[in-house]
């Protein structure tokens, strides 16, 4: 909310300049987001009045002016604004003058005449956007006062950023009243004589529903001047409020708003049908808004209506059909307490945010109507004449927020804030604050006004205490708290010692979007059902990821079109994923590698990034966990159809993928080499398996290498596993240490070169012996894979 | 004798002299000193004459035959120098090339600044807590204080999945869900993406909170004044200012957000504060009675507050990174800057 700080300190006046005043209030909670000037800079412009007049000799369209500022002789200015006139009293600007825009006003000759200054419009003293001619003073303002003193420009606008609980200060009485309270000053709320009634006609108020609106008052107000201007000092505190002024009704309206913090409505009289009654919509009820939007109804809608349509779209905005215009005669007034929930959300609902809505969804004070409705029945008459008639009143105390008192406990705030209060202290800080206080045996029973409709619980006064007593001055404690002793689990590593590898090999870490582009999602995955957000802030951002591939590829486009041929990244994070209407979240490990497996050196020879690459980085993971994973050739739908390899571990669960961006994703996504990709389940990859120790040998190791031919189809995996679940008990280790196709190896077949380690823990193996291993190996590779030994 | 002696060590000599190689040496060596060199043979002479002269003239010879070995021991000397000399020439390099192989690459700064928070709080005993990112309403909004249509609710731009499923907004659903399943004493700390449904120049839909709280027996506002103060300054090794400012959040009361000077212009106001001298860095708070009933912990007897933070906030203010959306673009140039 805006507010003119010159109107605050019309109520209370502390002896602290505008810095201090800030500080206070924003470390009161109430925080001040920006203080602006009221006016741009100007000076050397003082009210004059417009003495005589004269046709301009050679100009059609300006007048030759004697205007009187002040001085013993009038001062001759040449205007060309079409409302100027004798008697008119206008902001005159003086030679010397230094308007908005750094514009200087000199002496000058227009067509021939001369002039001494320039009356002004709103526009040239910045105070407003446009302006059709000049700007019209009262007809009691001073001659020969500086317009800055008289307008009080020297003001500033406080933007206060106010939290939801503190909609009482949403408005000029409760920013005074808290400034009061601050400073331990005394403040008084305006003034408020009850207009006198002076006609009997009124409106039947019925409401449909008493939980909704607890209080409505409406009272016919007749005879009114629709044309009559507002005073300037109302247009200029609206103005600061950020409110332009629209013709005196809806400026005194807007007005009480933002002093008393009461929302008001006026419905031109002469465009209602029947009678006034607060009720739900019926389905399909339309109504057209004052800002011209048609909105359909429903039977959440709490409205205003007469015997024949609806009105208004309650505590949020009128409607259009009868709203006031410059042609109004008679006003019916509205006041009234809506329940926040009634409210609350309904605006929103309609794409509306109103000051009304505003404030009723966090709350009025409901002891508020009858003095605001009197508020406004003084101001419109004062500006605008009429006759006020009876007020209509349907109040249900029953359904009223009640305010019971509350129980604040000594002990509760020692225990809470750490600091133990005087009772003095406490109980001046809630007299202060407007609250009755009642001495029991260890506390005091509280009663918040009706204003402090926030204070509901101990907790409540608790946080007032503190916010008077002032948050910096609350003691600050070490932490001394009792400690355990933390688990060290050995079985699961630390992601952390992941990411660490990953970046060690050279990967560097990335953090994508949760959400992603579903056209890529379902280029890269689709067989997977999405999740979809219903609100998304873009395409671009709309189902959630069931691969991290999704972001990474997309992080890597990014980097390759700005010029890096070398992308390694990886990620950690959830995918989200949904299987028979559950979903899953999954905390994933992946990553990505793409051009040169180095980065450009004179010491390696350049080489592109290869399966067997990111394969040796996935490994590489595995080995610090201990735990032994298997690649079996499997096909993926976002992977190359010949090099894919699903991960699975010991027990034969699926740990994740591994391979190379298929061909044709490749050229879809954009990219011009091959990219390489892995994804992993955190929670099957961080299982580590705790290291159980076995003697050490001390007779020797034997090794034997042994070339074997295979067909094409046999894998490297298939010969490792067969001598390995073979039983013999003094095979160590089996590698496969080269691979050979061509001369001497026929088409379709493989020589693959096979190491082999012997060792057995009680004695020395003898050749004779290790050669019956040698023969009994072979004679099971043959059988099972068809391999025979290379000559 | 002596005669022949003299001349053929000053032959031998000479040819050491000319000698150029290790192989030649060699050669020198067995032609005088090998098995039928020159002064072997005159030794085998020796037999030769009587057991008086033999004492003598072999002593002549042995001292000829030693000053030729000294000399030949010197000569090989000088060429095993020689030749370690020219080797180690002919194998120097530019030790000034870049060693080969791959290099390292770098965590992302959210991780870097997220683990130094973990770090700081489990020093004192915190424990990290994950939950889940695709959260009900029940715990992101109503078991935190917030119902239906609470004005707060507006200052959380949720993404919705349906009515009752959201994108978490903040990490404090994490709070409930540990208090649902722990007694206290409880000292947690929860990190992690949360979404809102805001893109600007100063918001991206997605970025991190760590929330952390604690609930004991006798916790007060005043024990959560002296670990955030203490946290703030182990986070920026500085001894900052600090200060607390009243403001509310539905599921802490007394709330507080917290303030420090502002590290850019060490409190003097700048851009970066917006002239104000401070930065808001946190929220925090005394855990509301309604959140403890929600989770029925009692809170007569237990007490406890609660803090969230931005992490990339803290992240920006840490290393001066002046754009928040920086963060999720992932560009190299960017990310290898906090390698």
């Amino acid at each position: 909310m805006q507010i003119s700080l010159a109107w605050l300190r019309s109520y209370v006046d502390p002896a602290i300049n505008t810095d201090e005043l800030v500080e206070q209030l924003t470390m009161a909670g109430l925080e001040i987001g920006s203080v602006e000037p009221a006016a741009a800079q100007f000076n050397g412009v003082v009210i004059g009045e417009v003495i005589a007049m004269q046709q301009h000799p050679d100009a059609d369209r300006l007048r030759v002016c004697q205007v009187n500022v002040g001085t013993d002789e009038a001062l001759q200015i040449v205007c060309g604004a079409s409302n100027v006139r004798i008697g008119l009293k206008i902001p005159a600007a003086l030679c010397g003058a230094v308007l908005p825009g750094d514009f200087k006003i000199k002496k000058s000759k227009l067509r021939g005449v001369e002039s001494f200054g320039m009356l002004c419009s709103e526009k040239e003293l910045g105070l407003a956007v446009d302006a059709h001619g000049l700007m019209e003073l009262a007809a009691d303002a001073p001659v020969g006062v500086d317009i800055r003193d008289y307008l009080s420009l020297n003001d500033v606008i406080l933007e206060v950023d106010l939290t939801p609980n503190r909609a009482d200060c949403l408005c000029a009485e409760g920013l005074a009243r808290e400034i009061a309270i601050l400073n331990k000053m005394n403040w008084a709320a305006t003034e408020i004589t009850n207009t006198p009634v002076t006609h009997q006609d009124s409106l039947a108020v019925s409401v449909a529903d008493t939980t909704a609106c607890p209080r409505y008052l409406g009272r016919l107000i007749t005879g009114i001047n629709a044309n009559a201007i507002t005073p300037l000092w109302m247009q200029e505190r609206l103005r600061r409020s950020g409110i332009r002024s629209l013709g005196p009704l809806i400026d005194v309206t807007n007005y009480v708003l933002i002093e008393l913090g009461q929302p008001l409505h006026v419905f031109d009289a002469d465009k209602l049908t029947g009678n006034i009654s607060v009720r739900w919509a019926k389905a399909d009820e339309s109504l057209s808004l004052l800002n011209n939007q048609v909105i359909t109804l429903n039977t959440g809608s709490l409205v205003i209506a007469d015997d024949l349509q609806v009105l208004a779209l309650a505590g949020i905005m009128g409607g259009s059909e009868t709203a006031v215009s410059d042609q109004t005669q008679s006003v019916f007034l509205e006041c009234a307490f809506f329940a926040p929930l009634a409210i609350a959300g309904k605006a929103r609902d309609f794409g509306l945010h109103t000051d009304s809505s505003h404030r009723f969804e966090r709350g009025v004070d409901a002891t508020l109507q009858s003095r605001a409705i009197e508020r406004a029945s003084q101001l419109i008459v004062e500006i605008a004449g009429g006759s006020v008639g009876p007020i209509s009143e349907v109040t249900t105390k029953a359904t009223l927020p009640t305010r019971l008192p509350i129980l604040l406990r000594k002990q509760r705030i020692l225990k809470t804030l750490g600091i133990s209060l005087a009772d003095d202290q406490v109980i001046d800080i809630f007299q202060r604050l407007g609250m009755a206080i009642e001495t029991q045996t260890d506390g005091w029973l509280i009663s918040p006004p009706g204003f402090r409709f926030d204070i509901a619980i101990e907790a409540d006064l608790i946080e007032e205490i503190a916010r008077i007593y002032g948050y910096n001055n609350l003691p600050s404690s070490s932490l001394l708290m009792r400690s355990e002793l933390c688990t060290a689990t050995e079985a699961m590593l630390d992601i952390d010692r992941i990411k660490d590898l990953m970046v060690d090999r050279g990967y560097q870490e990335a953090i994508t979007y949760s959400f992603v582009d579903e056209d890529i999602q379902q280029a890269i995955a689709p067989e997977m059902d999405v999740i979809r957000l219903k609100n998304p802030i873009s395409s671009e951002l709309s189902v959630m990821r069931t691969t991290l591939w999704c972001g990474l590829l997309k992080a890597a486009l990014y980097n390759t079109n700005r010029q890096q041929n070398r992308v390694r990244l990886f990620e950690t994070g959830l995918r989200f994923i949904k299987t028979d209407d559950t979903t899953h979240q999954q905390k994933m490990l992946s990553g990505l590698a793409l051009g040169d497996v180095y980065s450009e050196q004179w010491g390696e020879k350049s080489r592109k990034v290869d399966f067997f690459d990111i394969k040796a980085d996935v490994q590489a993971i595995f080995s610090l966990t201990g735990c032994v994973a298997q690649f079996i050739p499997s096909p993926q739908p976002a992977l190359h159809l010949g090099q894919s390899a699903k991960i699975l571990s010991h027990d034969g669960e699926t740990i994740g993928w591994l391979g190379m961006l298929h061909p044709v994703l490749e050229k879809k996504l954009g990219f011009d080499c091959p990219v390489f990709l892995f994804e992993m389940d955190q929670n099957l990859v961080l299982n580590k398996r705790i290291p159980v120790f076995k003697s050490l040998s001390k007779y020797p190791s034997v090794r034997r290498d042994l070339a074997l031919i295979v067909k094409e189809d046999i894998a490297a995996n298939d010969i490792i596993n067969c001598v390995i679940n073979s039983a013999e008990a003094t095979l160590q280790d089996a590698k496969v240490f080269d691979i050979y196709r061509g001369k001497g190896v026929e088409d379709g077949s493989k020589s693959i070169a096979l190491c082999l380690i012997f060792q057995n823990t009680t004695q020395t193996q003898t050749d004779s012996e290790i050669d019956a291993i040698i023969s009994r190996l072979l004679t099971l590779l043959t059988e099972k894979l068809n391999a025979k030994l290379r000559d | 004798m002596s005669a022949i002696l003299e001349e053929i060590l000053a032959q031998a000599l000479k040819e050491l002299a000319t000698v150029s190689d290790l192989n030649q040496l060699d050669k020198v060596r067995v032609h005088y000193l090998g098995k039928k060199g020159l002064f072997t043979l005159q030794l085998k002479e020796l037999g030769n004459l009587d057991p008086e002269q033999r004492r003598s003239v072999g002593q002549i010879i042995n001292q000829a035959k030693e000053q030729l070995q000294q000399q030949l021991e010197a000569c090989k000397e000088r060429m095993e120098e020689a030749a370690l000399a020219a080797r180690l020439a002919s194998e120097s390099i530019d030790v000034t090339l870049p060693g080969r192989g791959q290099s390292v690459a770098g965590l992302h700064p959210v991780t870097t600044t997220l683990r130094r928070i973990s770090k700081i709080f489990a020093s004192v005993g915190f424990t990290v807590v994950e939950g889940p990112e695709i959260e009900d309403d029940y715990h992101n909004f109503e078991a935190l204080n917030i119902p239906a249509h609470h004005p707060a609710r507006a200052m959380h731009d949720t993404f919705y999945f349906d009515a009752h499923t959201v994108l978490r907004t903040h990490t404090s659903p994490v709070q409930i869900r540990t208090m649902e399943s722990e007694q206290p004493p409880l000292k947690v700390i929860a990190p992690g993406r949360v979404y809102r449904c805001d893109s600007d120049i100063t918001h991206t839909p997605m970025f991190h909170q760590v929330e952390g709280f604690l609930v004991d027996t006798d916790v007060s506002f005043a024990d959560l004044k002296g670990v955030i103060y203490e946290f703030l300054r182990a986070f920026f090794e500085k001894d900052i200012q600090v200060r607390f400012r009243p403001s509310y959040f539905p599921f802490t009361e007394p709330s507080a957000e917290v303030d420090i000077e502002c590290v850019m212009c060490s409190g003097k106001g700048c851009r970066v504060c917006s002239q104000t001298g401070w930065l808001e860095v946190m929220g925090c708070g005394m855990i509301h009675p309604a959140v403890f009933k929600s989770v029925n912990i009692d809170s007569e007897k237990y007490s406890g507050f609660a803090f969230g933070m931005g992490v990339e906030r803290l992240a920006m203010l840490r290393y001066g990174i002046n754009d928040l959306r920086l963060f999720f673009e992932n560009d190299l140039k960017f990310l290898e800057q906090f390698n």
